[in-house]
């Protein structure tokens, strides 16, 4: 089974389907594709954003979504990943993140993805700045994304 | 060795990396730490509160009790917040 992975971290935009159309081209072994795209949010609990920043530890980023691709690719019998990571200043409604992943069957590639998404959030290094009419302020941490990303590690 | 310093982490110490030579007694991250806030005010200022502080060594993240003898490049940084 080829599992062929790509990662990029880019300032420009991704066209999710034409990502699964290159992950899934001439593969008939592909039953299932999941696709996760985060999306700049204005809302949140204090005010309205108005643009996010993103910045990144170039290098380290890259080698870490790595690490956490080679770990899905050892847990769930997958068939291709793609991860593209945005940096730079976004507004609402535009694309930050897109993971794909795909399998032979869906529970594979829906947990994958998922478990990728979850290590995204907690141990990639990526920090957001957002902007509101009240200033500007890196995002906090949350302990959720912190137990989201733990409950793999039970076992 | 190279430090570098990312978000609110390297906006606080006004710089985005250097490079240091700290004393044979550092031995650890969490050593380091002290021994960077007392560099100079803008240092304080970032690691007041050190338990915060995340580290990567060679860009792999690490504990702070991990040991910086080797290391090629140490990176300072908040909680991360990607995806």
């Amino acid at each position: 089974m080829t599992c062929p992975v790509t990662i990029r971290i880019q300032e420009d935009d991704f066209d999710i389907a034409r990502e699964i159309a290159v992950l899934t081209k001439s593969r008939t072994d592909i039953g299932a594709v999941v696709s996760f795209s985060g999306i700049c949010r204005a809302d949140e609990e204090s005010a309205k954003i108005a643009a996010l920043t993103l910045e990144h530890y170039p290098g380290m980023a890259e080698e870490e979504i790595k690490r956490h691709v080679e770990e899905a690719t050892s847990r769930w019998p997958l068939n291709g990943v793609t991860v593209i990571h945005r940096v730079g200043r976004l507004m609402p409604g535009q694309n930050i993140v897109l993971v794909l992943t795909a399998s032979q069957h869906r529970q594979a590639a829906f947990q994958a993805a998922e478990f990728l998404m979850d290590y995204l959030k907690t141990s990639a290094p990526f920090w957001k700045k957002e902007e509101s009419a009240t200033g500007t302020g890196w995002v906090e941490a949350h302990a959720r994304d912190d137990e989201a990303a733990a409950r793999w590690t039970k076992s | 060795m190279k430090v570098k310093y990312f978000a609110w982490v390297r906006e606080r110490v006004g710089k985005a990396e250097e490079t240091i030579e700290p004393p044979g007694s550092v031995r650890t991250v969490e050593e380091l730490i002290a021994w960077l806030s007392g560099q100079s005010e803008a240092h304080a200022y970032a690691f007041e509160k050190p338990k915060v502080i995340r580290a990567a060594i060679d860009r792999a993240h690490v504990k702070s009790d991990a040991v910086i003898a080797g290391a090629g490049e140490i990176a300072f940084f908040p909680p991360m917040t990607g995806g």
